[in-house]
């Protein structure tokens, strides 16, 4: 890597004073929140989704009033710790719970209870038939905390509380429909997949400590340089790991697919716009760690590469609406993975890319979600088409966010992930090279995807129209109707969509736009760098043009493969090699299936039979020999018990004088 | 304090004599339960004195509330009691958790011949035992409560325990019992060891601590194994560890409860009162030996938990995962570690007791412990399943569950010292995600199934062929297609009041566990000076 890396001073950490002493309020109001709901129980039924909805939107009061103080101070009074209490101290070991309160966590703030707020009112509409709709704003809103938790704490210990408690309701939301068997195969699969990244990350904290002697941020990162530059490697591959479990990124991002067995809702706001995107946090957060540790900055980018590219290239098979728009949740990532891996220069275009990603991504989710809503819960593309005319205000939000996802110019991704490919270009001689063709060639798999999506849905004939709605497995879910009723969303479900669709098309200029968020975060990730200032594989001045270039490529093949053709609404059997891998998750569950999973039931299996006939066999063939013969342990058990107390007294008469021998030559 | 402590001691033994007596009417059982949990009550209120009155200051690591009464002068033996920060916090838990277990025990069916009046008296006895065992400061006299608690114990499997109880108590017995014996050697080793350093021998806990460092490495090692040999069965380490299974099977629920959360911690509690600081350079020399053990307990007690289809066994085997991360701590010495193995005794307590209970009030109900005879109880029983799901996540260490804490400490802990042997531990939080989430969602989640099916509508018939596909069994048998249109209601209110107080417990101690650090910190930072070692890490890091 041949990036240069000026390790500028941190600003220091000042106290919180004023109205950021306050701040606790972000995560104890929703928490509060998921607290009344749940030990509340069904007394709550009636009004519980207005309290859930509440919490988060006070939340977000409270994020604004802090944003703005943020604003108001010069950039090096920034960076506030608000402590609260010890919350583990034992010897040298201190973990203080308390929160960090710069321009980075405030960012993330924003962006969790503002989209959260919004998918919260959508959720009271989306929910409304169910009869647990009180428990699922429980859980929301103790994402909600836990989220925040993990993006505000002051130190990697509390992270590690916010980072497993959005696994936990992650874990629940995935499995709501407790009807499905799927649900909650798909629920156990992410939360053990989260798991082995927990691993890594546990593992960093402890490497932390023996360094360092503490977990906190302030004083790991001041003292950074302290740490050997081979285990600050080490340490770096395993926030890389926990990273790579929690935003589904290469090898673990097998669940993220799966986790699509949630309400959609928690598609939208979990699964695409802020817990999977935490691994990005983690990197972003900890960037002066990665600042001193090549290696490991230059793993992140090669996995956020494959990812990048996995995810794009499986996102072309599938028919199923909300798979298409998980997989591209994962590519996405993959693109602010590799921009947090190239450092200073990639810092602001992930986060950018974070942001818009998280309006359009969202939208996207919800706007699927409202086809759904109108559809009797169907997700096979193939059943739909032609829907744009039914459902008018879906449609349109839906395209707000599907051009801003391709890139088209002056929407929010053309501005953001132009930003990556940019970044991208200045990796090196030969990682520029491979790293900008990536990004490029899959900024058009990513137009081919969307759009087919797009033509498969809303355009073409209406291939429903003949069909019979099918029941979804177990859920809670009323018998479906005969015919498909397409229709259009109630309001509290359109309006979010329609906020969201305004920050898909406009929020990439604004951020991007005079490095509005570039300048803010410097208090945090530290002074941008201009990858115009960079030597790069070609010129980065051209790069709108050639992803203008491939974007319109892709979704040129698109219209030619799909949107000219008639679309089977039963999925074609005799299919290529490649579209048959990428339907096959490019064998991913099939290699997790054979290498993890098989061998450690045969495992468990042999140690079951180990531990009956080998420890346990030899134990009651010792009790046998010593007792007589096994027949008579089990017809007489009196008998056998004498004879072997006795025998007991024997060997501890001989053990004893033995003990004797040895105490008294001591 | 003193007063106090002979009162914990001696307030459930005497409520035991007196349910013992009831024992004999039968119309009075209903007032033996009530006078046992009274006098459980007054034990409760007694250790919160105690915990009020106790100083956490470094001078009085070790003992407090000491009493001395010479018992057989001419061993230099005596009734010797005394406090530490780890003996106070065990016998806390040990308040809490018996009158809980009383309660709980109230509605249980017992077998035929035998009274509740005689279970509790035989439950306020393992008690008062269990007291003296872990406050006892004369080596003999703690060798004899050792042995003296197996009685109860055995009788409580014994009497009141599944079919194949007798099985399993005469199991628990024998390798109780054997282990008690290899250290009575050693007992009497250190006697005579002693005999030769003052000339006069004592069993006096101080005064053999204070010849530790002398012993020669050979004789430390003699003498310690003698411990390790009981103390690695009653906490079990394995390859010791299969009676655990079986005594956890087929005990009575709040017998398991007590077995698993208590008198099994008598081990990990024997290591750090009496294996380390007496054997400080023994514990040193074989740390290596017992820390093999101990991971692989991690792993194999996983791995094991995993397979099972009984739900006790099921709870039994995580339990000997769980001992092996507190034998680790112990053994990786450092503050940290052994304050989160400290710290871990208490909590897996907690959680082993909340396990315990939610999966007695799943067998109440489903009338089996056998897994593959349920299946979406969440449906028919949301609070339980939800209890079930809180009593799995603080015993898979969840971040904001008091085992997290507890874990972490001993993880983190260990490290510095063993990264080898931490590094595989830690893999080892993967597979506890993974029995307990197996297991609930096997259990709790997925469509209406098995014994909790409600009614006996269409629903019933496709739970049997369901339920026979998993099991691969059971569907022929009669009565277990009975079974399955049995009623099955969520918890009363009753049985959410019990499992309330270990909720609050499990999220306190999750967030606040301070109070207890601060109770264990001095007698932790004695033991580790006592086996003569310091931290590997200080404020500023590792010493370069």
């Amino acid at each position: 890597m041949s990036l240069v890396t000026a390790a500028a001073p941190l600003p220091e950490v000042l106290p919180a004073e004023g109205a950021a002493g306050a701040a606790w309020l972000l995560v104890a109001l929703p928490a509060l929140g998921a607290l009344v709901l749940f030990v509340g129980g069904r007394r709550t039924d009636r009004w519980g989704h207005v309290l859930g909805v509440a919490t988060v939107v006070a939340s977000f009061v409270v994020a604004v009033v802090l944003f703005a103080g943020s604003l108001g101070l010069p950039e090096e009074e920034r960076v506030r710790d608000l402590g609260i209490y010890d919350w583990i101290a034992v010897g040298a070991l201190n973990v203080e719970f308390g929160l960090r309160i710069d321009p980075l966590s405030l960012t993330f703030a924003l962006l969790i209870t503002g989209v959260g707020s919004l998918i919260h009112i959508y959720s009271v509409g989306y929910m409304s038939h169910d009869p647990n709709r009180r428990k699922f704003f429980a859980q929301l809103n103790l994402f909600v905390a836990a989220m925040l938790v993990l993006v505000l704490g002051n130190g990697f210990v509390t992270l590690y509380l916010g980072w497993e408690g959005v696994g936990l309701a992650s874990y629940l939301l995935i499995g709501f429909y407790t009807g499905r068997s799927s649900a909650g195969s798909a629920a156990k699969k992410a939360f053990l997949m989260n798991r082995v990244g927990d691993v890594g990350l546990a593992l960093a904290i402890f490497l932390l400590f023996v360094e360092l002697g503490t977990t906190q941020y302030a004083e790991v990162f001041a003292r950074a340089g302290e740490i050997s530059p081979g285990t600050l490697t080490a340490i770096t591959l395993l926030l890389l790991l926990g990273a790579c479990g929690k935003s589904g990124q290469f090898p673990l991002q097998a669940w993220l697919p799966d986790a699509m067995e949630g309400p959609t809702p928690v598609s939208a706001l979990i699964h695409a716009a802020t817990m999977v995107t935490a691994g990005v946090y983690l990197i972003a957060r900890s960037n002066p760690l990665y600042n001193l540790a090549p290696v490991g900055q230059l793993v992140v980018t090669i996995i956020g590469a494959i990812t990048l590219l996995i995810g794009a290239i499986i996102g072309c098979a599938y028919d199923d609406i909300k798979k298409v728009l998980a997989y591209s949740t994962v590519s996405q990532i993959g693109y602010m993975m590799l921009a947090v891996g190239l450092g200073p220069v990639g810092y602001a275009a992930a986060l950018a890319h974070l942001l818009t990603h998280g309006f359009f991504k969202a939208g996207l989710f919800l706007g699927a979600g409202s086809v759904m809503h109108g559809m009797a819960d169907e997700t096979d593309m193939r059943r739909f088409g032609g829907l744009w005319r039914h459902m008018p205000v879906t449609f349109w939000t839906f395209t707000a966010g599907f051009l801003a996802l391709i890139g088209f110019p002056f929407l929010s991704g053309f501005y953001t992930k132009d930003l990556i490919i940019e970044a991208s270009l200045t990796a090196g001689p030969v990682a520029g090279w491979i790293f900008g063709i990536a990004t490029l060639g899959a900024a058009g798999l990513t137009a081919f995807y969307m759009s087919r999506l797009m033509l498969m849905t809303f355009f073409g004939p209406e291939r429903w129209k003949d069909l019979h709605p099918r029941r979804i497995d177990g859920a809670d879910l009323e018998d479906p109707p005969e015919h498909y009723h397409p229709h259009e969303s109630v309001a509290s479900m359109t309006a979010p969509m329609v906020l969201l669709a305004i920050g898909s098309v406009g929020a990439g200029a604004f951020l991007v736009g005079g490095e509005r968020l570039g300048h803010y975060l410097e208090a945090s990730i530290g002074v941008p760098v201009e990858p115009h200032d960079l030597p790069a594989a070609f010129p980065v001045g051209l790069v709108p043009y050639f992803a203008t270039l491939v974007m319109l490529i892709g979704a040129g093949l698109a219209y030619v493969l799909v949107g000219r053709r008639e679309v089977p609404v039963e999925r074609p059997q005799r299919v290529s090699l490649p579209v048959r891998a990428a339907r096959a998750d490019l064998f991913a569950n099939t290699i997790n299936e054979g290498v993890i999973a098989r061998p450690g039931i045969w495992l468990s299996r042999a140690l079951v039979y180990l531990d009956n006939r080998g420890v346990d066999g030899v134990v009651n063939g010792i009790a046998a020999l010593l007792g007589g013969s096994s027949g008579r342990l089990r017809r007489t058990q009196t008998g056998f018990v004498r004879s072997y107390a006795l025998t007991i007294l024997g060997g501890s008469v001989v053990l004893v004088a033995a003990l004797l021998v040895v105490g008294g030559a001591g | 304090m003193s007063a106090l402590l002979l009162a914990l001691l001696l307030v459930p033994l005497v409520g035991a004599a007196i349910c013992g007596v009831m024992a004999h009417r039968e119309n009075l059982d209903r007032a033996a339960r009530a006078v046992g949990l009274g006098f459980s009550a007054v034990s409760l209120v007694l250790v919160a004195v105690v915990w009020s009155l106790f100083s956490t200051s470094p001078d009085t690591a070790r003992f407090q509330g000491r009493i001395s009464v010479e018992w057989i002068p001419a061993f230099g033996v005596s009734f010797a009691l005394g406090l530490d920060g780890i003996a106070l916090t065990m016998i806390a838990l040990l308040s809490v958790l018996v009158p809980i277990v009383l309660v709980f025990a109230a509605a249980d069916k017992l077998p035929p011949g035998r009274t509740g009046a005689g279970f509790t008296a035989l439950m306020l006895t393992t008690q008062g035992i269990l007291v003296g065992v872990f406050a006892a400061t004369d080596v003999f006299l703690f060798y004899v409560l050792f042995e003296a608690m197996l009685i109860p114990m055995y009788f409580l499997i014994g009497r009141f325990g599944g079919p194949r109880r007798q099985y399993a108590a005469v199991k628990f017995f024998l390798y109780s019992f054997l282990g008690g014996l290899i250290m009575l050697a050693s007992v009497i080793g250190l006697f005579v060891a002693s005999e030769a350093r003052y000339g006069q021998g004592t069993f006096d806990w101080t005064a053999l601590q204070g010849m530790a460092a002398e012993l020669p490495l050979s004789t430390q090692i003699w003498l310690f194994l003698g411990f390790f040999a009981a103390f690695a069965i009653k906490a079990p380490l394995v390859p010791f560890h299969t009676w655990l299974p079986d005594a956890g099977a087929e005990a009575p629920i709040a017998g398991s409860i007590i077995l698993l959360g208590l008198l099994d911690k008598v081990g990990t509690f024997g290591f750090l009162r009496y294996a380390l600081p007496l054997f400080p350079a023994a514990s040193r020399e074989l740390a290596p030996l017992v820390l093999t053990l101990a991971v692989i307990g991690v792993l194999y007690g996983a791995l094991l938990a995993a397979a099972q289809t009984d739900l006790k066994r099921f709870v039994a085997y995580t339990s000997i995962a769980h001992f092996g991360f507190i034998a680790l701590g112990i053994f990786a010495f450092s503050t940290q570690s052994i304050a989160g193995s400290a710290l871990y005794m208490v909590n897996h307590g907690i959680s082993t007791a909340m396990l315990f209970l939610v999966v007695g009030l799943l067998i109440r109900r489903g009338g089996t412990a056998d897994m593959t005879a349920y299946g979406g109880v969440g449906r028919a029983a949301p609070l339980l399943a939800g209890m079930f799901l809180v009593a799995g996540l603080s015993t898979i260490a969840l971040p904001g569950t008091n085992s997290f804490i507890s874990e972490f400490l001993v993880l983190l802990g260990s490290f510095p010292r063993q990264p080898a042997f931490t590094v595989i531990a830690t893999v080892g939080i993967v597979f506890a995600a993974l029995y307990m989430l197996w297991v609930f969602q096997r259990t709790m989640t997925g469509p209406l199934r098995g014994t909790a099916v409600v009614g006996d509508g269409p629903g019933a018939a496709s739970a049997a062929t369901l339920g026979g596909h998993d099991s691969g069994s059971d569907t022929s048998d009669d009565s277990w297609m009975r079974r399955t249109t049995a009623r099955f209601g969520d918890l009363t209110r009753g049985e959410v009041a019990l499992l309330t107080p270990l909720v609050a417990l499990i999220l306190v101690l999750g967030f606040f566990p301070g109070p207890v650090l601060e109770v264990l910190d001095p007698t932790v930072a004695a033991t580790l000076s006592e086996v003569g070692v310091t931290d590997p890490v200080t404020p500023n890091g590792v010493a370069r």
